[in-house]
């Protein structure tokens, strides 16, 4: 029988409690769900797209599979949704400004992704913004330990990348 | 068009009761527009399809604002802007906020589906027509305003004012006095292009503010009240049929807490839970319903597919597409003779986000609207899933109501339609709204995919002139789009009904493109129709029984048999240039008369001038193609660089020309184009359904542990190349589209310059690093 859990956690700096009948159910479906967030988007269920990234105290992480019992009391999570208070994070102006999109389904977990590695290279002293090749080096998964791939069926590729290095130097200036 | 002509309809003009619709969401806005027109309760200008009382209007003005209503959806390539940008241009208003509410049965004329780079090209011209005749009546009522004649009047950014005096009028002003209900107008004056203001420029997508903070709703984001969450349990194999339920998995299902109810009904099994992981849970195998199932005739196996497609018994008709000249006569007596064959694979569309619906079905019509059943849906065609679920419930058509809501990505006829009859089929059973979402195996594995195809081509060259082309095409049906058929969604056919016969042409489908734009004097092209299934005689089309297929059930994906057939075409075209000893650019500008063909290969000139020379692992390829052969036209220049031990093929570069006639927003253009490329290098290098006698074994992105065998992978970020297009404006040609033109030209201009670094030819595609090394050995 699956064991319910009850958690707090700080979603987009807000503290929020849930509860699921089975410990095993993946943050995903908690923040779509019960708390309302559509930024994360189911694309795959097996990492392997990126469509449902978040960061979870930071992290990088596929909340299609991270089980809500693996995700710490008090952890904080920030969606897409949560970004920034008025949807104007330097990756969400970028991606405008660039147009940087068609269908955009997979746009949570290219900036979401983006997001998360900006700031990783921020904390480990990084001060120059990364080339176009690093970008899609890190949006391939060839980026450090992390094998997270991100895809676009679109074709909006060549756009993201720019953004991701409009958004990287406005955010080192 | 005078003010006397209008036809009018009694609406209530009580200008206090408007509401504000500026200043709320567009998704708000809309709602609000529809059904206060609906009820007729505005003040205002209303444009409609026909004078019939129960029309649909195409465009609503209001002194609040202005609502279009598109039968064409945005399925995510900037059409909702596009479209706005034409009716705000002949309205002669600015740019802003412009309600658009698409997709509706209720609400939105039928325009037919949404596909085949038909929107700006047919929807377009529509919608201005409408936003003319509004423009007129505009006039006419500043006119009657001023008591002046309409040749005295000027309009700009929404004020019309008496030319050389100080007095104006704002159109809120004449619309709040206004009650007139138009028909539009064919022969409505239209804004001349030289005039354009908006048309023309980059304006940027409308949607996309929402889209990039994570406030646009998709379908994957629609809740109803008391919406339960559904679940499909898909077959072990296309042709098999149900055996049972295991009854010790129905108690463990039933113990998941949430669980609401299984549906089985003939092949088609579902679960419906209060929770989405509750529904998940209980149609795992390993955790909730185990189904057992029989198999039943094996598919066609995957590496038999080239010779099987050829197989005259699998043809159940021969269509001779192009026949000019005499190639009979003709290539017998070239001087150069050539043949090759070439092979693309069943592909698959590949959206990002699995397919989505919400379905609710009420066993008592709606009092006001007679609606029974109402479907949320991604779907390409609105009115056709209408009648395709109308008749899978068993209800007329008129009580089911189907409101489009934009999916991921689309790129032809996906999966949103099947999985809106597995809502509908799950609601009607459950009694509650349900919504079904697909799992990334059920998409990869059930979605309706672009067909195999397998090409032969002959050609002749004389004194460096083509003078002898023929190429046979052999591939399934390219359209198997819902109709009125429950059997063509897949709900229907797991529940008995046959599929739809299949199409007596190939004409702009599985042939798309077979017709090339050169002028060689001898031409033939040939479609051979593949069977997908048992049909009830040699030359019949028509389903013999259910769930007997030969091919999985294949469709429209992106440009159709055109990208295939370019494939071939400019591919072989190349091998006759070499054969010859011709210059590929060279050979295409001599074989073309028409000026703008010639323009969009010149414009290829330069970077084909300074091309890497080839026959040392880098080499670049170029290939042209017209839309349909008679729409957008696109020459695309490809560098690739072959690593002779790996086999990996690189695209560095792309260089597009392109001439779609007007151009409506340049960078909406440019971002089309550059799709189209990206996803053509995928179809070309890595893309292929894998399958074996049950069905599709390539059910996710990556091989993973539990699926070892290959899989269906799209480009990766690090495989994408700089993009560089030139386009060919022409403001006073039509407005074509262009969607999908320029993938044509992608395999053929890749393979060409494969060639060129090689001198090895890849005739079948994808050309993984396997095949590109069994070439060079």
């Amino acid at each position: 029988m699956p064991t319910p859990l009850t958690r707090t956690l700080v979603v987009n700096g807000e503290d929020r409690t849930v509860t699921v009948a089975d410990d095993g159910e993946q943050l995903l479906y908690v923040l779509r769900n019960q708390l309302d967030q559509r930024g994360p988007r189911f694309g795959c269920g097996v990492a392997q797209c990126g469509a449902c990234t978040v960061l979870v105290d930071g992290e990088i992480r596929r909340s299609c599979v991270t089980p809500l019992r693996t995700v710490p009391e008090g952890a904080s999570v920030a969606t897409l949704d949560g970004l920034d208070a008025n949807g104007a994070h330097p990756l969400q102006r970028a991606f405008i400004e660039q147009q940087a999109a068609q269908c955009a389904f997979c746009v949570n977990g290219i900036i979401m992704g983006a997001a998360g590695w900006l700031e990783q290279r921020n904390e480990s002293g990084e001060t120059a913004a990364p080339s176009d090749e690093e970008i899609a080096a890190f949006l391939s998964g060839e980026v450090g330990e992390s094998t997270f791939n991100y895809l676009c069926r679109c074709g909006a590729h060549v756009r993201m990348i720019r953004a991701i290095r409009q958004a990287a130097e406005e955010l080192l200036s | 068009m005078t003010t006397n002509e209008l036809t009018r309809r009694g609406f209530l003009t009580g200008v206090g009761s408007l509401a504000v619709a500026f200043t709320l969401g567009p998704a708000v806005l809309d709602q609000q527009a529809a059904q206060a027109v609906a009820a007729g309760r505005r003040p205002g200008v209303r444009i409609d399809e026909t004078p019939a009382d129960d029309s649909l209007a195409w465009l609503v003005l209001t002194p609040a604002g202005v609502t279009i209503h598109s039968g064409k959806v945005e399925l995510g390539t900037g059409v909702q802007t596009a479209l706005t940008q034409i009716v705000v241009e002949e309205l002669h208003l600015p740019t802003g906020r412009v309600g658009y509410v698409q997709g509706d049965t209720q609400v939105t004329p039928d325009q037919g589906t949404t596909a085949g780079s038909k929107t700006i090209q047919n929807g377009g011209p529509e919608l201005r027509r409408a936003a003319a005749t509004a423009f007129q009546a505009l006039l006419d009522l500043a006119a009657e305003w001023f008591g002046v004649s309409r040749d005295r009047l000027v309009a700009s950014d929404g004020v019309i004012s008496v030319a050389g005096t100080r007095r104006r009028v704002t159109y809120e002003q004449l619309l709040a006095n206004a009650d007139l209900v138009l028909v539009a107008d064919r022969d409505a004056p239209l804004a001349s292009p030289d005039d354009y203001r908006i048309v023309g420029q980059s304006e940027p997508r409308v949607e996309l503010p929402d889209k990039v903070t994570a406030r646009f709703r998709y379908v994957h984001d629609v809740r109803v009240p008391g919406m339960l969450h559904g679940r499909v349990i898909r077959p072990a194999g296309r042709n098999a049929r149900f055996q049972a339920i295991d009854p010790g998995s129905l108690d463990r299902a039933r113990a998941i807490p949430g669980f609401v109810t299984v549906v089985q009904r003939d092949n088609f099994v579902g679960v419906v839970a209060d929770t989405e992981w509750a529904a998940i849970q209980a149609a795992n195998p390993s955790t909730g319903i185990e189904v057992t199932w029989e198999d039943g005739q094996p598919l066609v196996a995957q590496e038999s597919l080239p010779e099987a497609l050829r197989d005259p018994a699998n043809h159940y008709r021969t269509v001779e597409v192009v026949g000019v000249g005499d190639v009979d006569e003709a290539l017998p007596a070239a001087s150069i003779q050539v043949e090759a064959s070439y092979f693309t694979p069943f592909q698959m569309h590949a959206a990002m986000g699995p397919s989505c619906a919400v379905a609710d079905v009420r066993s008592q019509p709606d009092r006001e609207t007679g609606v029974r059943a109402t479907v949320w849906s991604s779907t390409q065609n609105v009115y056709n899933l209408r009648d395709s679920v109308a008749s899978l419930l068993g209800l007329p058509s008129g009580s089911v109501r189907v409101i489009y809501e934009e999916g991921a990505g689309c790129y032809g006829h996906n999966g949103a339609d099947d999985v809106a009859g597995d809502a509908a089929l799950l609601s009607e059973a459950a009694g509650r709204p349900v919504r079904v979402q697909w799992s990334r195996q059920d998409e990869h594995g059930w979605e309706p995919l672009g067909p195999a195809m397998a090409h032969d081509l002959r050609g002749g060259v004389t004194n460096g002139e083509v003078v002898a082309w023929e190429h046979i095409t052999s591939t399934p049906t390219h359209v198997s789009r819902p109709n009125a058929n429950p059997g063509t969604l897949i709900a229907g056919a797991l529940t008995g009904t046959l599929p739809s016969p299949l199409p007596n042409s190939s004409g702009n489908t599985g042939t798309r493109n077979g017709p090339v734009n050169y002028t060689f004097p001898n031409r033939r092209v040939i479609g051979k129709l593949v069977r997908s299934f048992e049909t009830t005689g040699e030359t019949s089309g028509t389903p013999a029984a259910p769930l007997r297929y030969r091919f999985m059930r294949s469709t429209a994906l992106r440009s159709l048999g055109g990208f295939s057939n370019s494939f071939a075409n400019e591919s072989f075209l190349d091998e006759l240039a070499a054969a010859s000893g011709a210059d590929p650019l060279e050979l295409r500008l001599r074989s073309l008369d028409d000026p703008r063909a010639i323009a969009v290969v010149e414009a290829l000139s330069e970077v084909w001038a300074a091309r890497p020379s080839g026959g040392d692992g880098a080499g670049a390829g170029i290939a042209f193609q017209r839309y349909e052969a008679e729409f957008a036209y696109v020459a695309a220049y490809a560098e690739v660089t072959v690593d002779a031990d790996s086999g990996a093929i690189r695209v560095p570069r792309v260089v597009v020309a392109h001439d779609c006639g007007l151009i409506i927003n340049p960078d909406g253009l440019r971002n089309q184009i550059e799709g189209n490329v990206i996803q053509g290098i995928g179809r070309t290098l890595k893309e292929e359904v894998h399958f074996d006698a049950r069905g599709v074994t390539s059910v996710v992105w990556e091989q993973n542990q539990f699926n070892p065998t290959p899989q269906y992978p799209v480009l990766r970020f690090s495989e994408v190349p700089d993009i560089e297009i030139t386009l060919i404006d022409r403001p006073h040609e039509p407005a074509w589209g262009s969607g999908e033109p320029a993938i044509g030209c992608v395999p053929g201009a890749i393979g060409n310059a494969v060639f060129a670094a090689t001198g090895v030819r890849i005739r079948t595609l994808p050309m993984t690093p396997a095949r590109v090394l069994d070439a060079l050995a």
